[in-house]
């Protein structure tokens, strides 16, 4: 258990050295980098025995224990068969980035990014907890934006990984939402129990609601259908990203969570609807689309969304064929596709362009290359006896049958395949057929044309080869890969029997079909991509345009919020307080009738207190009145006194004597400032104005009176009193309380403030001298220009 | 119920203490500042119930006080209040000072250094 958990810290820990070992071995950092990968591969590899066997490997710790939260995994046939691609694919996409990148100034934190990615990868597939799910979830996210922006300053780049990080991370909180809902129903937070609460979740009157979250994580994630426009977009990424992120990793997470919650949330009528419907328009969409681009990354980015429909509408069709098809093709897209984008990575690096119209006749320079393109093209194209052919057989007799639906879903799956055989025949046939045609602006001259570096061929070449193995040893993968895939999907044992070989039926036909329509949109393709064009250009308007407005609108919105908020007005701040203040103070009496009582007029007042209220009442009017500053400040000093008279009156001398030598220093020293500024002696407000900042006033006071008045309504506790007078002598040895109180009960308490005095004493100092030193550097400037 | 007319008067305090911050003019501002230190004060000491003309103070020979004194925490609390609201008070004068010797005004409208009007909007690309 520990070896595992090793295992997924292992690409972490190789994305801290990654940087410093490409510091010291430059591209060559790639070899031992990819020992972390494969050595991740050959840890699962260990596991195919048990998986093989249908045993179900879980682990892991306990997290946070208190809300069953736990940091675990599980290992089953689905996840084994992703962490072996992750890992495997992994192992030669860091090889290929060795040699891709080589020389370039961030190569190191390529390699970071990209096992950081890994790691968040293998994390998401292995996760049985929800938390963790998630987690990894958004790391992925986050690591492709990364990834995605690799190329920072180029805006299209930054686009690109601003869009893939708002769009999937965005999905990854439907997700969230989902997952939570779930935990609510089922009141189990790991994957491995929820397992078994199938029949309880669909009958759930939440069913709909997880169902439309689940989705909405998972559609966001695999780019369907109107959710496609990231991915392309991401095309920006350097080709080892592209080829990785969008071959087993990245878009697969979402077919990922479809297959895992299939056996809990698959099987209603809402799932066999919508998920097929939607896979099988984001497969027609992505093969029109992938006709209508020239670039060869491009084409292969949409026969990805257009492969992701096709996995989701089998994953969506319900029958057990259907979820083997999607078993078999999820492992042959992954290893086609991650070959081709490498290629088309390849043909970038070496003939310098990327442009279908414009590369041709490299077969003689780069033999091995179009060794690898020609034997990944026809494992996509699912001729026998590539694993792709399985693939295809599988998916053409699971869904072929009289009904109309399995009639128009065959039909669908026909006219998408034939667009990517064609995309397919295009990306490996027309750079490497006829005479030799360099694009301009091109690394090399015709001659000077040469094979790509071992670092970059060893990666595709060995996926296609593994593509024609795993096809011709049908009867193994099926038994340690597929069976135990299509099981875990399913949710219950399940026995795959592809074969090479192929048989006549109803499949073979439907095969013969989309080959025959394939190849010919290859021959007419520059009239197919007109035609596509066309159409697409008819639509206009589409959800990656849709997106700049969004963001536009939000940026907008964004603005105005603050330009509300914050007018730069220190009056309206001032007022918005103040309201806040009075309101705090009136509502909730108001709300729950707890008003204070109707008081008596005190009677028995003596003369002298009413008067010295009276004149600290009259030195605030004064102050409001005032014609001229110094007038205001004078009549501030009158209720000052006034206010140490009170106290002086009521048993507070200590307060008294503070009172009366502070007002006495504000007032002189405010009046020496007043003395040296020039200012408009008078307060102009305009008369609304007035009006509504005496109505914010009044609320205010009003407020604070009615809350005193009831708080010297209520009883009052005298503890902390009669402790003080208690002990102020018998302990503290002092005989005025107040002072004892200061100086030894909270003696801290006055150091703090004394502190405070200090650092305004230094901080007004400092706001006078910089003044002084700007002062003399502008004198020292004119002196010597 | 001699609270009543502390009532009142701290109400009145509170009402003027606002409205002068609500001024745009700082040294206004300022004086608000020094009006509601002194209701505050006032509201403590009201809160602490009041008691005339005995100040707490245990004789000479005594162990505890022996008739009902004023309540001493809230004096103790507001000699506390009492300076650092001076402290602060000096402070907001030499910041207002210093903003008048270099701005020229101490109308805070007018003070738009650091917000100016009419800020352009943030970016609108990637």
């Amino acid at each position: 258990m520990m070896s595992t958990f090793l295992v997924f810290c292992l690409p972490f820990l190789g994305a801290l050295v990654a940087p410093a070992l490409t510091r010291r071995l430059g591209h060559n950092a790639a070899w031992p980098l990819a020992l972390v990968p494969f050595g991740i591969f050959l840890h699962f590899l260990g596991f195919n025995a048990e998986i093989a066997r249908g045993e179900v490997v879980t682990g892991g710790y306990a997290w946070v224990p208190a809300y069953n939260v736990s940091f675990s995994w599980l290992i089953d046939g689905l996840s084994l068969a992703f962490l072996s691609l992750i890992s495997g694919i992994g192992t030669l996409i860091v090889l290929y980035a060795g040699g891709y990148l080589k020389g370039h100034p961030h190569q190191g934190r390529f390699f970071s990014f990209i096992l950081i990615f890994m790691g968040a990868m293998l994390g998401l597939v292995a996760s049985d907890s929800f938390l963790m799910l998630f987690v990894f979830w958004e790391l992925t996210s986050i690591a492709s934006f990364l990834l995605i922006g690799f190329d920072h300053e180029r805006e299209a780049a930054r686009r690109a990984a601003l869009q893939a990080l708002v769009v999937t991370s965005g999905g990854g909180l439907f997700l969230l939402a989902g997952l939570l809902i779930l935990w609510n129903v089922t009141d189990v937070t790991q994957l491995s129990l929820l397992l078994s609460y199938g029949e309880e979740v669909r009958a759930s009157p939440f069913y709909l609601a997880i169902f439309f979250l689940i989705l909405g994580g998972a559609f966001t994630k695999s780019a369907q259908f109107p959710f496609h426009f990231w991915l392309p977009n991401a095309m920006e990424a350097p080709t080892p990203v592209s080829a990785y992120l969008h071959s087993a990793t990245m878009v697969k997470a979402g077919v990922y969570l479809l297959m895992r919650l299939n056996p809990v949330l698959g099987g209603t009528p809402a799932w066999e609807t919508v998920l097929p419907a939607l896979g099988g328009l984001t497969l027609l969409v992505g093969g029109v689309l992938a006709i209508r681009q020239t670039d060869l990354k491009l084409m292969l980015a949409y026969t990805t969304v257009a492969s992701l429909g096709l996995l989701v509408l089998l994953t969506g069709f319900g029958t057990e064929k259907a979820l083997a098809a999607a078993a078999l093709y999820l492992v042959a897209h992954s290893l086609f596709k991650g070959a081709l984008f490498m290629v088309a990575g390849i043909l970038d690096h070496e003939a310098g362009s990327r442009d279908v119209t414009r590369l041709a006749g490299l077969r003689r320079a780069m033999p091995v290359t179009f060794a690898a393109a020609v034997l990944a093209a026809l494992s996509m194209s699912g001729l026998p006896p590539f694993f792709g052919f399985l693939a295809k057989e599988e998916v053409y007799a699971a869904l072929s049958g009289g009904s109309l639906r399995a009639l128009a879903f065959t039909a669908a799956a026909v006219v998408g395949n034939g667009l990517m055989i064609a995309v397919a025949f295009a990306v490996a046939l027309k750079p490497f057929l006829g005479p030799v045609v360099m694009a301009p602006g091109s690394r090399h001259e015709a001659e000077n044309l040469h094979e790509a570096p071992l670092l970059l061929w060893f990666g595709p070449l060995a996926l296609a080869v593994k593509g024609l193995a795993i096809g011709i040893f049908a009867g193994f993968t099926h038994a340690v890969l597929t069976s135990p895939l299509a099981s875990a999907i399913a949710g219950k044992p399940e026995t795959v029997s592809a074969s090479a070989v192929p048989h006549v039926g109803a499949a073979l036909v439907l095969s013969l079909v989309t080959l025959a329509f394939g190849v010919l949109v290859y021959l007419g393709l520059a009239r197919a991509r007109a035609a596509a064009g066309r159409l697409v250009e008819d639509i206009g308007w589409g959800p990656d345009r849709g997106f700049d407005q969004a963001m536009r609108g939000l940026l907008a919105f964004s603005v105005a919020v603050t330009r509300f908020v914050q007018p730069g007005r220190m009056g309206v701040y001032m007022t918005a307080t103040f309201l806040a203040i009075a309101l705090a103070l009136l509502l909730p009496p108001a709300l729950y009738g707890e008003w204070p009582d109707l008081p008596l007029w005190p009677a028995g007042v003596p003369f002298h207190e009413l008067a010295i209220m009276a004149l600290a009442l009259l030195g605030v009017g004064a102050v409001l009145a005032a014609n001229n500053r110094l007038t205001a400040i004078l009549a501030l000093g009158i209720q000052g006194f006034c206010v140490a008279v009170i106290f002086l009156l009521f048993g507070a001398p200590d307060l008294a004597f503070t009172q009366f030598m502070v007002e006495t220093l504000s007032v002189v020293i405010l009046t020496l400032v007043m003395t040296r500024l020039k200012l408009t002696p008078r307060d102009h407000r305009p008369f609304g104005r007035k009006i509504a900042d005496a109505a914010v006033a009044i609320a205010c006071g009003l407020g604070f009176s009615l809350y005193l008045l009831k708080v010297v309504q209520g009883r009052f506790d005298t503890a902390l009193t009669d402790f003080f007078n208690l002990y102020a002598r018998t302990i503290a040895h002092g005989s005025n309380v107040v002072n004892v109180i200061i100086v030894d009960f909270r003696g801290t308490d006055t150091l703090g403030e004394i502190a405070v005095v200090m650092i305004t004493g230094l901080a007004i100092l400092s706001l006078i001298r910089i003044r002084k030193g700007r002062a003399a550097a502008g004198a020292e400037r004119e002196a010597n220009p | 119920m001699t609270e009543l007319l502390f009532v009142i008067l701290i109400g009145l305090f509170f009402a003027a203490a606002v409205y002068l911050m609500l001024s745009k003019f700082l040294v206004r501002v300022l004086l608000g500042v020094v009006l509601l230190g002194n209701a505050v004060n006032l509201l403590l000491f009201t809160a602490g119930r009041i008691l005339r003309e005995v100040p707490p103070i245990i004789p000479a020979g005594h162990d505890v006080p022996v008739a009902l004194t004023a309540n001493p925490l809230p004096q103790a609390l507001i000699l506390t209040a009492i300076v650092i609201s001076f402290s602060f008070f000096a402070f907001l004068l030499v910041l207002v000072y210093r903003a008048y010797q270099d701005l020229g005004t101490d109308d805070a409208n007018e003070m738009r250094v650091a917000e100016p009007e009419n800020t352009p909007g943030p970016p609108t690309g990637y």
